[in-house]
C-alpha cells in the first residue's frame, strides 16, 4: 500500500506540474485528469476507498467533462497554443514560484522538525457507513451550510437559465414542432 | 522487498489466472455480440443476416476482424494525435475495469470492494472522456457535434443511474455488489424496485449510447459522429467498447435487480449468464423497435420524467427501510 | 395533469406495443431468398451477358455495321469490319469489356440483325481484370436467341453471296429506273 501511495503521488505531482507548464488547454485538462485519477489512488491507499470513488465519480467525471466540454467550445487552434506559449516567460513566473518555493521551505521545515511522526500506510478501510455517520453526526452543520449553498447556486442556474418563451418551450417538452420564430412572438 | 510464502504466491497467481480468464471472457462476449446482434437484427426484420462464415455465421466476427486489422490505420493530419491516439483506448479500459467488480459467482469476482457500486459508476463517468476526446481531437464538425451531446447526455444519465441504485444499496444495506445479490435471496430487487429497475436500464442504454440513445452517432444525421474520422483498430475498439457497454450493462441488471447467481438446479454461473444474456438479447430488440429521439426531447425525458421518478423512488424505499429496521 | 397522465401512459404503451410487435416478427418468414442455393426466377428478356447469335441456317448474323458500337454510351464494344469473297460484311474482331458494359441494352436496340442480344445470366465474376474482356469465339453462340427464324439477308434487298437484288422475301424485282415502259 505504501508502494502504492508514493507512486501515485509522484504521477499526481508530475501530472500537475504538467497541467501548469502544458500550452494546450485540453492537453492540460488531460493531465489534471490523470492527476484526480492519481489523487483518488492516493485515497484509496489511506483507506479512505469511499473518498476515492467520489473523487473519480464527481471530480474527474462529471465537472472536468463540463471544463472539457467549455474549452471544446472555445475552439482554439493553434494561435491559442503559441499565445500561451509567449506567457510563460520566466519574468511572469518567477516570481510567484519564488514565493511558492519559500512557503514549500517552510511546510518541510515543520514536517521535518516539527516533531510529527510517520503514522504509516496501511490502507485499513473506512467504510462508507462510518463516513455517513460523521457527516450526519458530528458535521451535520457543514453538510446543511453546503447544502444550502448548492441550493442557491441551483436557484441562480435556474434562473439565468429561464426560458422567457413558455409557450415554445412547453410546445418543444410535448415533442410539437415549433414554427413561430421566438422572436416574432414576443 | 516482502516475502512471498508458497500459498501466497499461489493466491496471487490464481488472482491473476482467474483476472485473465473474466478480461477474455468479457472481451469474448463483446465480440460474440457482434454476429449474435447481426443475427437477431436479421431475425426480427425479416431476413437473415450473416449466415455463410462458419456455422451458422458465428465466424462473420473472425472476418471482420481480419478486415479491420488489414485496413488502413489512418489519422487525419489536422487532428489532435496524441488525444486521437489515447481517446479509444479510453473506452476499452474503463469498461473492461468496470468488469472487475462484477460477481459472476460467490468466488469468482476480481476485486471484492466494499464501494462495488460506486466504482461502477466512476469506470461508466470516465468512459465519457472517450466520447468527448474521441470528438474533439478529430477537429470535425460531425465529431465535435457528437462529442458534445454525449457530454450532456452521459452527465445526465449518469444521475439517474446513480439515484436509481440507491434504492437497491438502501434495501441491500451496502455498496458491495456481493452483498447486494445475497440480499435477493428472499426476493429479486426487480419487484420492490422496478421503477428503479426501469430507469437504471433506460439510463444504462443511455450511458453505452445504445439505439435507442444513439444520438452521439446517430448516422442519418451526423455520418457516425464521434468516430467518423476513426478508422482500422482504433475504429474496432470503438465498436468493442460499445458491446462490451452491453456486456456490462446486462451484467449489471442482472446483479442488481435479477439476483445474480441465485437460482434453483443449475450452478450460479449458468444463471448469471442466462440472464444476462437475456438482457444483452433485450438490448438487440430495443435497437430493432424503439426510434431516436430528438436531442431536447431526450434532456427533457430526463430531467423532467426520469429524475422526479428515481428521486420519489429513493424517497419511499428509505422511508420504508427505515420503518421497518 | 390529466393530460400528462395520458401522453404518458400512450406513449409508454406505444413503445411497449412496438417492442411486443417487433418481437413477434420471430416468427414471421424470412424475405431474402438465399442466392446461390436458391436461384431467383429471372424472364427471357432480362439484360445479362451478351451474345453474338446465327442465323436459322448456321451462319453468322452480325453485318459488322458498327452501329451497337456507336449506341454503347460507355464505348464498350469494339467491331472490326471484315469483307467474304461474295462481298459479305462480317465482323473480323468484336470484342466487348464487360468490366465496363452497364447492361442498358441499347446495343441490342440498335443492331438491324439481331446478332446482340442480352441473355438472363450475370454470374460472370472474375478474379482478373483482363478476362472480363470478351472477344468474338467468346461471345458467339450457336443458336438464335430470342429471334427465332430470323435471317437478315433473306429479308433485306441486298446482293450478296448467291442472292441477287429482289430476290428476299417479299421483295418486289428492282424497278429499272432507266426506262420509262411499267
Ligand atoms: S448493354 Fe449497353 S453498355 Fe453494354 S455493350 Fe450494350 S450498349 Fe454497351
Ligand atoms: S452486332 Fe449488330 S449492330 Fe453490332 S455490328 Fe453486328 S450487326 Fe451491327
Amino acid at each position: 500500500m505504501e508502494f502504492t501511495f508514493f507512486a501515485a503521488g509522484i504521477v499526481a505531482l508530475a501530472t500537475t506540474a504538467r497541467v501548469i507548464t502544458c500550452a494546450n488547454p485540453v492537453h492540460a485538462l488531460l493531465y489534471l485528469i490523470t492527476s484526480m485519477l492519481a489523487l483518488a489512488i492516493d485515497f484509496y491507499a489511506l483507506g479512505a476507498a469511499f473518498a476515492a470513488v467520489l473523487e473519480v465519480v464527481v471530480y474527474a467525471g462529471a465537472i472536468m467533462v463540463l471544463f472539457v466540454f467549455v474549452v471544446m467550445m472555445l475552439n482554439l487552434n493553434n494561435e491559442t497554443v503559441a499565445r500561451e506559449k509567449s506567457w510563460l516567460r520566466p519574468q511572469l513566473w518567477a516570481g510567484p514560484a519564488a514565493a511558492a518555493g519559500l512557503l514549500l521551505l517552510a511546510l518541510l521545515w515543520a514536517l521535518i522538525f516539527g516533531g510529527i511522526e510517520y503514522g504509516g500506510i496501511t490502507g485499513e478501510e473506512l467504510a462508507a457507513r462510518e463516513v455517513g455517520m460523521n457527516l450526519f453526526g458530528p458535521y451535520v452543520l457543514v453538510v446543511e451550510l453546503a447544502a444550502f449553498l448548492l441550493l442557491a447556486a441551483l436557484v441562480v442556474a435556474a434562473h439565468i437559465g429561464r426560458d422567457d418563451t413558455d409557450q415554445v418551450s412547453d410546445a418543444a417538452a410535448r415533442g410539437e414542432r415549433v414554427t413561430t420564430n421566438v422572436r416574432e412572438s414576443r | 522487498m516482502m516475502e512471498f510464502t508458497q500459498a501466497e504466491a499461489l493466491g496471487v497467481l490464481a488472482t491473476v489466472a482467474k483476472t485473465l480468464i473474466i478480461l477474455v471472457g468479457a472481451v469474448l462476449m463483446a465480440a460474440l455480440m457482434i454476429p449474435i446482434e447481426r443475427r437477431l437484427l436479421g431475425l426480427w426484420q425479416d431476413r437473415y443476416g450473416p449466415n455463410r462464415v462458419g456455422p451458422f455465421g458465428s465466424l462473420q466476427v473472425v472476418a471482420d476482424m481480419v478486415k479491420i486489422f488489414f485496413k488502413e490505420d489512418w489519422i487525419p493530419p489536422f487532428a489532435d494525435k496524441a488525444v486521437f491516439v489515447v481517446a479509444p483506448a479510453i473506452i476499452m479500459v474503463t469498461s473492461l475495469l468496470a468488469f472487475a467488480v462484477i460477481p459472476f459467482t460467490p468466488t469468482w469476482t476480481v476485486a471484492n470492494l466494499n464501494v462495488g457500486v460506486l466504482f461502477l459508476l466512476a469506470m461508466s463517468s470516465l468512459g465519457v472522456y472517450s466520447v468527448i476526446f474521441a470528438g474533439w481531437a478529430s477537429d470535425n464538425k460531425y465529431a465535435l457535434i457528437g462529442a458534445m451531446r454525449t457530454a450532456a447526455q452521459m452527465i445526465s444519465y449518469e444521475v439517474f443511474m446513480g439515484l436509481s441504485l440507491l434504492g437497491v444499496v438502501l434495501l441491500a444495506g451496502s455498496f458491495n455488489l456481493g452483498d447486494i445479490i445475497e440480499s435477493q435471496r428472499g426476493m429479486w430487487n426487480v419487484i420492490p424496485q422496478f421503477p428503479a429497475f426501469v430507469i437504471f436500464f433506460i439510463a444504462g442504454c443511455a450511458e453505452i449510447h445504445r439505439a435507442p440513445f444513439d444520438l452521439p452517432e446517430a448516422e442519418q444525421e451526423l455520418t457516425a459522429g464521434y468516430h467518423t474520422e476513426y478508422s482500422g483498430m482504433k475504429f474496432g475498439m470503438f465498436f468493442v467498447g460499445e458491446y462490451l457497454g452491453i456486456v456490462l450493462i446486462s451484467c449489471l441488471v442482472t446483479v442488481l435487480f435479477f439476483g445474480g447467481w441465485l437460482g434453483p438446479w443449475l450452478p450460479g454461473f449458468v444463471w448469471f449468464f442466462l440472464k444476462a444474456f437475456t438482457f444483452m438479447c433485450f438490448f438487440v430488440l430495443l435497437r430493432a423497435s424503439t426510434v431516436r429521439p430528438r436531442y431536447d426531447q431526450l434532456m427533457a425525458f430526463g430531467w423532467k420524467i426520469l429524475l422526479p421518478i428515481a428521486i420519489v423512488n429513493v424517497a419511499i424505499t428509505g422511508a420504508i427501510v427505515v420503518a421497518t429496521s | 395533469m390529466k393530460n400528462a397522465a395520458q401522453t404518458a401512459f400512450s406513449a409508454t404503451s406505444s413503445v411497449l406495443r412496438t417492442i411486443g410487435m417487433t418481437f413477434m416478427h420471430s416468427f414471421r418468414k424470412r424475405e431474402t431468398v438465399l442466392y446461390p442455393e436458391e436461384k431467383p426466377y429471372l424472364p427471357p428478356r432480362y439484360r445479362g451477358r451478351i451474345v453474338l447469335t446465327r442465323d436459322p441456317d448456321g451462319a453468322e448474323r452480325c453485318v459488322a455495321c458498327n452501329l451497337c458500337s456507336v449506341s454503347c454510351p460507355v464505348d464498350c464494344i469494339s467491331v472490326v469490319k471484315a469483307e467474304d469473297e461474295t462481298g459479305r460484311w462480317y465482323p473480323e474482331t468484336f470484342r466487348i469489356n464487360f468490366s465496363r458494359c452497364i447492361y442498358c441494352g441499347f446495343c441490342e436496340d440498335a443492331c438491324p440483325t439481331y446478332a446482340i442480344q442480352l441473355t438472363p445470366d450475370f454470374e460472370m465474376g472474375e478474379f482478373d481484370r483482363q478476362n472480363m474482356v470478351y472477344e468474338k469465339s467468346d461471345l458467339t453462340i450457336a443458336g438464335v436467341g430470342k429471334r427465332p427464324g430470323y435471317n437478315f439477308y433473306r429479308v433485306a434487298g441486298m446482293a450478296v453471296g448467291g442472292k441477287d437484288k429482289g430476290e428476299a422475301e417479299n421483295e418486289a424485282k428492282p424497278v429499272n429506273i432507266k426506262t420509262l415502259l411499267p
